[in-house]
């Protein structure tokens, strides 16, 4: 595929007024390639989930441009951005938002009935989608009685299930135990990346690391570092 | 169905406890709602009891009555007027009054005795017992067997009592439409014993019956009984001036309005505060699909949905529920005075439609003002 999938200048995102200000992101400049697992890692407050959700058209930056694959997010109207982020970013929360009331094919079929689709066609392609993250025969369940990898896997799912061309994890296993963090991401690394595809992750987690095609580091609202995974990982 | 609004559904309905309070609000402000309006139909309905037992199309009257048992007499000459009135088929005179009884057991009882056109007994009840012909009989009176006709002690054929000093003995039993309202039995006698029996002012018609030749020579009659400086009704529009008298006159009309107006109240604080507890509850989850990409227009779909589903559902159970009571309460009692009427669902149903839109209003303002950044943050 042709072009950034994100590309992202002088971002800047800010809170408050006066001496509360507080400044999230400071003039951020990023590209994000199709085919790419980019990690954002940093200390806790750096600012990271304020970019995830300003490159995803969740939260207004208050500089600086966005363009997802070449369309300027920032000036679209509520109906567009809402569009843009049904159709083509896939979002996993950090506490997952599962909907408890709701079985697991339903809550993974959520983005298909947002999309107009008949409720029944959605489930089918939902339990399509619960059996690629190996969680067929939990499609009846509702979330409580599944794990935390489970419910990641589920959340996963969701977002994956309408096809969109940029996945955004915050914080993918930050309740989740190291092995488990490890298996999905390892999941993720081998049955969502495509070429055609871009997954930017968020972690504090360095064991999985081994996945990113790059890792950038965030400090303080910047992005100080461009690394590959090797040289972060000797760093320690 | 359309995907989100089986997903507002689910979201709803498997919310099994706030799902089942939220009904239980509704239902029961319905259900005082229905309840309270029906009462009163039924009372107005009562009200006009001897108006539809009777049944005459067209009703002569003293201009100042305003309803039927404040009847005002009317001379004689009244009742020629109107026989000669073109468009008049025939006009008959109605004696309405009240009577002492005396019982058995030395009490007196009162009752109101409806007395008939001698020749042709028009306005006569259906009997149940006995002949409509002795009523001509000495001293023939026929009884209604309604929901006061024990406070005659039963009477049957054959049954004699005292009627104002005057020797009365039963020979019929009737039965009649809609009972009166007033807690009185009934006595169906001819216009001249009625005279004769009960004490009266110089005028003793109380009103003509008229039947016209046909509907459309009403508007001709009407206007020249007015000449005659008397009113002429029909039968709608005397049952309407009844129910106004009780709606304007007696205070009930107020007392209905404001109790209905409570109901109201209560029901749409319960239903309104439930609903909107539901929705800041279910607040994560609606920001997490504002997230995901649910335009706002779908949010508000969503809840309206929300809020009209749990609104229609708790009108037909309060609607069931009032209509359960009104029947079970007419088996024990026959006269029991509610009627479930068009005017009652409608009102109700008006209250509950703006229940759900008070509701859901303040529900989407909460929801429309999520900020996904704060879902995405967790
Ligand atoms: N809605 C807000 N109002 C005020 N300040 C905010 C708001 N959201 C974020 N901030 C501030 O912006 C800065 C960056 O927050 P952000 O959540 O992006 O950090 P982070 O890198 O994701 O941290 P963590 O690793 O703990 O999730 C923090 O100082 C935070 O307090
Ligand atoms: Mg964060």
């Amino acid at each position: 595929m042709p072009g950034a999938a994100i590309k992202a200048n002088g971002l800047g995102k800010w809170f408050g007024e006066g001496e509360a200000k507080t400044m999230a992101v400071r003039n951020v400049d990023l590209e994000a390639g199709f085919g790419e697992m980019i990690y954002i890692v940093g200390p806790s407050g750096s600012g990271k989930t304020t970019l995830l959700s300003v490159l995803s058209g969740i939260l207004r930056p208050n500089a600086g441009k966005v363009e997802v694959e070449g369309i300027d997010i920032w000036n679209l109207n509520a109906d567009q951005l809402a569009d843009f982020r049904l159709n083509k970013i896939g979002f996993v929360f950090q506490d997952y938002h599962l909907f408890p009331r709701l079985n697991t094919a339903e809550n993974v079929a959520i983005p298909l009935f947002l999309r107009k689709k008949d409720w029944d066609e959605s489930i089918g392609e939902a339990t399509r989608y619960l059996e690629v993250v190996g969680l067929k025969e939990r499609a009846n369940l509702p979330p409580v009685k599944l794990s935390g990898g489970e419910q990641q896997r589920v959340a996963i799912a969701r977002a994956m299930v309408g096809q969109p061309d940029i996945l955004i994890m915050d914080e993918p296993t930050a309740s989740l135990d190291g092995d488990t963090g490890h298996a999905i991401l390892k999941f993720v690394h081998e049955n969502i990346l495509r070429a055609d595809r871009c997954i930017i992750v968020v972690t504090h987690d360095s064991r999985i690391y081994e996945f990113a095609s790059r890792i950038l580091k965030m400090e303080d609202g910047r992005l100080t570092v461009t690394q590959n995974d090797a040289s972060l990982l000797q760093k320690g | 169905m359309k995907g989100i609004l089986k997903l507002a559904y689910k979201l709803l309905v498997n919310d099994k406890a706030k799902f089942t309070a939220l009904l239980i609000g509704i239902t029961f402000a319905v259900f005082l709602m229905m309840f309270i309006t029906s009462m009163f139909m039924g009372v107005l309905n009562h009200a006009s009891a001897t108006v539809v037992n009777v049944g005459a199309p067209v009703w002569v009257m003293d201009p100042s009555v305003q309803a039927i048992t404040s009847s005002i007499g009317m001379p004689n000459y009244v009742l020629d007027a109107v026989r000669s009135i073109p468009g008049v088929k025939f006009a008959v005179p109605l004696y309405s009054g009240t009577a002492l009884v005396k019982l058995h057991d030395g009490t007196y009882q009162a009752a109101s005795v409806l007395g008939l056109d001698d020749t042709s007994l028009y306005g006569r009840p259906v009997l149940t017992a006995g002949k409509i012909e002795n009523i001509y009989a000495d001293n023939g009176f026929i009884v209604v067997d309604d929901a006061e006709y024990r406070k005659l002690e039963s009477p049957r054929i054959g049954t004699t009592f005292e009627l104002n000093d005057h020797r009365a003995v039963i020979v019929g039993v009737a039965k009649v439409t809609i009972s009166g309202l007033f807690g009185l039995p009934t006595l169906y006698t001819t216009y001249y014993r009625a005279i004769q029996y009960i004490p009266n002012p110089r005028f003793t018609i109380s009103y003509v019956l008229v039947h016209p030749k046909s509907s459309s020579d009403i508007p001709a009659i009407k206007r020249q009984v007015a000449a005659l400086g008397y009113m002429a009704l029909t039968k709608d529009e005397f049952i309407r001036k009844n129910a106004a008298f009780f709606v304007f006159q007696t205070g009930a009309g107020t007392n209905i309005l404001i109790m209905t107006l409570i109901s109201f109240i209560v029901g749409l604080s319960i239903s309104g505060q439930t609903f909107y507890t539901f929705i800041l509850e279910n607040l994560e989850r609606f920001g997490a699909l504002k997230a995901i990409g649910t335009r706002n227009r779908q949010l508000v779909t969503m809840i309206l949905f929300q809020a009209s589903f749990t609104a229609l559902t708790g009108y037909g159970l309060g609607v069931g529920l009032c209509t359960l009571l009104v029947y079970l309460a007419k088996l024990r009692l026959a006269s029991y005075a509610a009627m479930i009427t068009y005017p009652s669902l409608l009102v109700s149903f008006v209250m509950v439609v703006i229940i759900a839109a008070i509701s859901s209003y303040f529900g989407v303002r909460r929801v429309l003002q999520i900020e996904p950044f704060d879902i995405f943050r967790g």
